[in-house]
């Protein structure tokens, strides 16, 4: 089975939400989404200071073959976004879960999240 | 090669692709390796180097018999009967009112034998109608697809590699053998049609093979090609290298809907054979009309000024108004910017013309390019001979193919060189 971080929560369109200090968390998307993209292309991301809803579309995720609508996990407003990912969307097909990560959201509420045990089941039965 | 049940269809070579790690697609009816790994990787292999496909999912049509060619000149909008033996050439099925039904390459293995390569999705459809005009003839159709392994070694490395594989004795016959040619060989210990054609716009052999000798003739190509960097290709990188070499894929440039013309496949259709062929009458009518006939629309090439990809099916704007549709589209990876297969309206397909291509709600800028967007490498010991260059079996397509020739018209947009098995 593809890499399951332990350490954070995912939601069921594959993004994965890592709790930074206070209220704040980073946002990313998992191996699985990755893996079914293929290389990645380009990137759209909200910009710094945008409002993002539980849910719904924030970006998209483009690979060589397809486009992905990129949900975000949670509600709240964008802190950071990695430029460097947008500069070079490979990095995040490389290393999703550490220098591939795209959003840090100041998060007023979390959408439905799962646990990486939740997550791994609920990878293998959508595969 | 399972063939029955319910799911897709899988090929000899199956068990290989998944020890290999192979992401696997349904495509045509056949579970078929994506990637092994990175797309993007896959692809510049078969550009510097060498590439390993599995292309066992195209069917294998033999024909048979005295009036073998007669049968095809029926059946092809092409003059199959004039190929030369050892000769292999571009064609399509067409129905009666000129759409395309398939498009496919023919080998001529014999004075009175031909193999006939459809697309996977559409070769049990092509088996029937060259089975339907057969009535009459001294010609046997039989579908050999389900028994017949085809893989593919394609990039600038190609021959080498099969140089390794080959007796002595027949390392002049592979580097003799010309573009769009086959010949009966034994590689690696298994015996196969060896035919220099391809779908990436590369040099580089298609072997047809017994389905038993399929693991057998992988493990040894890949074997022999690993030292000199050839890697096992999917169809996601099939898919881009066909796209910069400006073929057509069945489907997307060409379908039931379409006509040669306007596809810009004109020099494929033979409309002054001796009898006539199924959609000569129609094709006869487009061709006197001109271009778009259909529609009024023709095939180009559309190459980004952006980051973001055309896709299929997204609407060729010009001001805001719609003057197109894309056909396929992706980044390209040789060339860094997004490339794109698109029908426009004719007033707009001049090379250079701007064009911008509606990307999910934003107007990204494109232009129409001249085709293919990759010119095929030349390979000087292919420079063909006097007597090939004037025979009846040249595809007309090796000509369009031929690189860095400014003089190439641009209304042949797409450039068959082969057919579209990816």
């Amino acid at each position: 089975m593809t890499d399951i971080r332990t350490d954070r929560r995912y939601s069921e369109d594959h993004e994965w939400v890592l709790p930074l200090e206070g209220t704040s968390a980073r946002v990313g998307v998992s191996l699985v989404a990755t893996d079914a993209l293929g290389d990645l292309v380009y990137l759209d991301l909200p910009e710094v200071g945008a409002a993002v809803t539980a849910g719904v579309v924030c970006g998209e995720i483009e690979s060589t073959k397809s486009v992905a609508e990129l949900f975000s996990p949670v509600t709240g407003t964008v802190l950071e976004r990695n430029e460097a990912a947008i500069d070079d969307p490979t990095i995040v097909g490389g290393d999703p879960y550490d220098d591939g990560w795209l959003l840090v959201v100041e998060v007023t509420e979390e959408g439905p999240l799962l646990d990486a045990e939740a997550y791994t089941a609920h990878a293998e039965k959508t595969a | 090669m399972s063939a029955t049940g319910t799911g897709p269809r899988t090929t000899p070579l199956h068990a290989v692709h998944e020890r290999l790690g192979a992401s696997f697609t349904d495509f045509g009816g056949w579970n078929m390796p994506l990637r092994y790994g990175s797309e993007t990787a896959e692809h510049r292999a078969v550009r510097e180097a060498a590439g390993l496909f599995d292309l066992s999912h195209m069917g294998e049509v033999e024909i048979t018999g005295t009036e073998a060619g007669r049968l095809l000149d029926r059946a092809l909008v092409g003059r199959l009967s004039a190929l030369a033996v050892g000769r292999a050439k571009y064609s399509l099925v067409c129905t009666e009112e000129g759409g395309v039904v398939d498009d496919v390459i023919v080998y001529r293995t014999g004075e009175d034998r031909f193999l006939v390569v459809p697309n996977a999705g559409n070769a049990d459809n092509v088996a029937g109608l060259l089975a339907s005009a057969a009535n009459g003839l001294d010609a046997r159709v039989a579908d050999l697809t389900a028994r017949t392994a085809l893989v593919a070694v394609q990039g600038p490395v190609a021959e080498r590699i099969l140089l390794e594989l080959v007796s002595d004795d027949d390392a002049d016959a592979v580097r003799e053998l010309r573009y769009y040619a086959a010949i009966p060989l034994t590689v690696a210990g298994v015996d196969a049609l060896v035919a220099r054609t391809g779908y990436t716009g590369e040099d580089g052999f298609e072997l047809f093979a017994d389905a038993d000798g399929a693991e057998r003739l992988w493990d040894a190509v890949a074997a022999a090609g690993a030292p000199v960097g050839l890697v096992p290709a999917g169809l996601a990188a099939r898919d881009s290298l066909r796209l910069e070499a400006g073929m057509p894929l069945y489907g997307h440039e060409l379908d039931l809907d379409r006509s040669p013309y306007e596809a810009g496949l004109d020099r494929v259709v033979v409309l002054d054979k001796p009898e006539p062929f199924t959609g000569s009458r129609a094709l006869a009518a487009h061709a006197a009309e001109g271009r778009g006939t259909t529609s009024g629309r023709t095939l180009v090439g559309l190459r980004g000024t952006g980051r973001r990809a055309a896709r299929a099916g997204y609407a060729v704007q010009l001001d805001g108004e719609v003057v197109g549709e894309v056909t396929s589209g992706q980044p390209s990876p040789t060339l860094g910017v997004p490339i794109a297969l698109a029908y426009v309206d004719i007033a707009h397909a001049e090379p250079g013309t701007a064009l911008d291509v509606d990307v999910r709600g934003r107007a990204e800028p494109f232009e129409v390019a001249t085709l293919p967007f990759l010119p095929r490498p030349k390979r000087p010991s292919a420079t063909p001979t006097a007597t090939g260059a004037t025979s009846p079996a040249e595809p007309p397509q090796a000509a369009a193919a031929q690189p860095q020739d400014p003089a190439q018209p641009p209304q042949n947009p797409a450039q068959p060189t082969e057919n579209a098995g990816a």
